[in-house]
């Protein structure tokens, strides 16, 4: 049957029997493939039989289309660009306040007794919650969009840095402690490097975390930006603008996503030799 | 709570009191700007008498109760599904990493368009938002049972409905409850901006309406509940999670 | 007269990265009922692969495993399995676990718990019947798996290096009883483990193997007392004698 037979469950665990690399591949794009069709397909329905008004489900060309149009008037790259500036200059600054923070914190232990807890205590508060915060204090600049991203992604990174430092077994300290090594030695030859798997998966989650929060402060008060072209387009039911920008977002975290990993995989290289 | 944290709490309570009510002396920032603990404690005490709090924690909360009920159903059925069906999950893994990426918070006004500015959007926001999560992990954590285990159960005669009810479903259990557990932080996570726009009520709509009115002092107190309502479900959730699996106690090995 | 187990041919391949591998490669062996034999060798010589095609966990590439005449296709309640890493199921009690093949065979719950009783007592573990595994040290575990394997009543008892993950004391403790138990059950067993003390204290017959492709080198037949002394002078001639042979092997694998 189509469920994982107990025979390949013997052998291989609920996995079944691991599938030859072209194989799977060719699956995933063939699934893919259908996805695609099957949308397109729907689309297309809803134009010619128009059950309701065709631009609630666009078909992918449409979709494409609209971004087509809007990045030859001009006015797509604008909005990627302001989105992506306020991501990066925000997700920055609170990688590197974090990680700082985070690398102090997680070595002295009064430190981290005193903010663990308090860290711990003001987690459960949404950041959404405090974006109105946010904007009655400094507006609906940029600085307001920018300081939100910094300050919702700055206690996972910070939680995660000092989580690296601390986990770390004591015996690596002792074994370089006796072959010689100073605390410069000790920080930058031992904790870094040890600390660096959970600091790196931090900005991992930092940027995903920013991308999540950026749309909604864009939604609240602004007149640039992806989020801002799709709260836009409910003004005209433009939903095929709304999806395009939509997966316009979703190919910026991907790469974000992507650009954090291949960090990873250079930096981190020891962990997967191969 | 704990020592540390009670300690946390009272400092955390100091400080925010002399910030604020240092500031109303020395009149360094607009007061408004800087509520101190006596203002959002008005607001409460208002919004409490008046009876429009409850109301609009509990148009949140049933938002995300119907919403995540509805994901929660689904990711368990298809997830479980698509651990032990190679096609199924081979043919629905492309299409969550591509639709995964994407915030769900993008969504929203799609939602807002689609379902109009009523109930439906909403509840169907918060279905979309948890349902992926959700689905991912369950999945991941059937797939996740122990080969051993598998073949100990065939040794003394399991067949495969007897593997999937008596080994599959209780070695995943823990790993399903977590999924679930996620998955409605993530729903009370999100309703809040979801409760930005197109609302007329609910905690989100509470917030936002201290923004409109100026009134900083409800934005805080509506952030606080919220984060009080979120720890409360959780350790609710953890102290059920514990109950069901006494099993695991000081296991962190296996 | 039917061997309980008859293995003919017997090769299995595993598809790696760099090509496949025969781990084992053409083994023939029978077992008679109510045999104790040990399947001993080096690391890597295929001894637990062995065990878990006659288990039914794994297919063969070539060859056949029949038990008690039939065809082995997958496993099953007449061939019951211990672990090295004991398997037992975290979320059931250890009478729980115990019983867990008599819940499947539809038993009733008064002759499970019979049943249950008399397996614990007899692996000395009565007053525990209501812990978790989570609460019970490594021999204690093994016993549990031992008591949940045997109280199932299958013809073959299948055991891979099941005292390996323990110390040096219980692994002792707990070979004299598993001696005292097989004095006892009576059951035919396939004993994979990689000492040749163990080997030469508990079996009827010790199987070495070599290493990869794994192959039998040499079967020895153990005529010692049903109860051993592990400092005779004929304990350690066997023992020497098995060293020798083995040692040939592992020079092989260290090459």
């Amino acid at each position: 049957m189509l469920l994982t037979s107990v025979p390949a469950m013997m052998e291989w665990g609920l996995h079944g029997e691991p599938l030859r690399r072209g194989r799977a591949l060719r699956w995933r794009l063939a699934a893919l493939m259908v996805f695609l069709l099957l949308w397109s397909v729907a689309g297309g329905l809803v134009q010619l039989t128009r059950p309701f008004n065709p631009l609630f489900l666009p078909a992918p060309w449409v979709v494409v289309g609209a971004l087509t149009e809007l990045a030859t008037k001009g006015q797509l790259w604008p909005h990627v660009v302001a989105t992506l500036e306020r991501v990066a200059i925000g997700f920055a600054t609170a990688a590197a306040l974090a990680v700082a923070l985070g690398l102090l914190a997680g070595q002295l232990r009064p430190v981290r007794n005193i903010v663990e807890p308090v860290v711990e205590l003001l987690r459960p508060i949404p950041p959404l919650a405090v974006l109105p915060m946010f904007i009655v204090w400094v507006g609906i600049g940029e600085a307001s969009k920018v300081g939100f991203i910094t300050y919702a992604t700055f206690f996972p990174m910070f939680v995660t840095t000092v989580h690296g430092v601390a986990q770390l077994d004591a015996r690596l300290l002792r074994a370089a402690q006796s072959l010689g090594a100073g605390p410069r030695a000790l920080f930058f030859r031992v904790i870094l490097p040890a600390a660096l798997p959970d600091i790196l998966t931090g900005l991992r989650l930092g940027v995903a975390l920013a991308f999540f929060v950026i749309v909604i402060s864009e939604f609240v008060g602004a007149e640039r930006g992806l989020g801002y072209l799709i709260n836009d387009g409910r003004n005209f039911f433009l939903v095929p603008q709304m999806l395009g920008a939509a997966v316009m977002l979703g190919l910026l975290g991907y790469a974000g996503n992507g650009a954090v990993r291949l960090l990873e995989r250079r930096v981190l290289r020891w962990q997967h030799p191969e | 709570m704990s020592r540390a944290r009670a300690v946390a709490l009272i400092g955390v309570l100091v400080a925010w009191a002399l910030v604020s009510y240092g500031n109303v002396a020395l009149e360094l920032m607009n007061p408004v700007l800087l509520p101190t603990p006596g203002q959002v404690a008005a607001v409460l005490a208002d919004t409490v008498a008046d009876g429009t709090l409850v109301r609009h924690v509990g148009t949140s909360l049933g938002r995300v109760a119907v919403g995540f009920g509805i994901a929660a159903a689904a990711a368990l059925s298809l997830g479980i599904l698509a651990a032990m069906c190679v096609p199924l999950r081979l043919t629905v893994e492309p299409i969550i990493e591509f639709v995964r990426p994407i915030p769900p918070l993008a969504f929203l006004p799609m939602f807002l368009v689609w379902f109009g500015l009523g109930e439906a959007s909403k509840i169907a926001f918060i279905g979309y938002t948890t349902f992926f999560p959700m689905f991912i992990a369950i999945a991941a954590a059937v797939l996740r049972v122990d080969v051993p285990l598998l073949r100990a159960a065939a040794s003394l005669g399991a067949g495969r409905l007897d593997l999937i009810a008596r080994v599959i479903v209780p070695a995943a259990l823990p790993g399903i409850i977590v999924a679930l557990r996620l998955g409605f932080a993530l729903a009370l996570f999100v309703i809040v901006g979801a409760e930005f726009m197109g609302a007329d009520a609910g905690l989100g709509h509470l917030i936002m309406e201290g923004r409109t009115f100026f009134v900083p002092a409800q934005i805080v107190m509506g952030a606080l509940v919220l984060a009080l309502l979120g720890s409360l479900v959780n350790a609710l959730l953890l102290a059920a999670e514990r109950r069901l699996f006494r099993w695991r106690e000081a296991a962190a090995t296996s | 007269m039917t061997m309980t187990i008859q293995v003919r041919g017997l090769s299995r391949v595993f598809a790696g990265a760099g090509g496949s591998t025969p781990a084992l490669l053409d083994v023939d062996l029978d077992v008679a009922e109510r045999e104790f034999v040990c399947i001993l060798g080096p690391s890597g010589c295929g001894k637990s692969t062995l065990l878990n095609l006659v288990a039914g966990f794994l297919r063969p590439s070539a060859g056949e495993v029949r038990v008690n005449g039939r065809r082995v296709t997958g496993p099953g309640a007449d061939r019951g399995v211990v672990f090295q890493e004991y398997v037992l199921f975290p979320w059931l009690t250890v009478a729980g676990n115990v019983e867990f093949g008599l819940r499947l065979s539809g038993a009733a719950a008064a002759e499970r718990r019979g049943t249950v009783a008399r397996y614990l007592e007899l692996v000395g573990l009565a007053a525990h019947a209501a812990k978790y595994p989570v609460q019970l040290s490594g021999g204690m575990k093994q016993r549990v798996a031992i008591a949940r394997a045997l109280a199932n009543n299958p013809s073959i008892i299948l055991m891979d290096e099941p005292f390996g993950a323990l110390d040096a004391q219980t692994r002792e403790v707990l070979q004299d009883e598993l001696g005292r138990i097989q004095r006892v059950e009576h059951k035919t067993v396939l004993f994979v483990t990689h000492s040749i003390r163990e080997a030469v204290y508990l079996a009827d017959r010790v199987v070495v193997m070599t290493s990869a492709p794994g192959r039998i080198k040499q079967i020895v037949s153990i005529k010692l007392p049903e109860v051993r002394d592990r400092f005779a002078p004929e304990f350690t001639q066997y023992e020497s004698e098995i060293t020798r042979t083995v040692k040939e092997e592992v020079a092989k694998v260290h090459e």
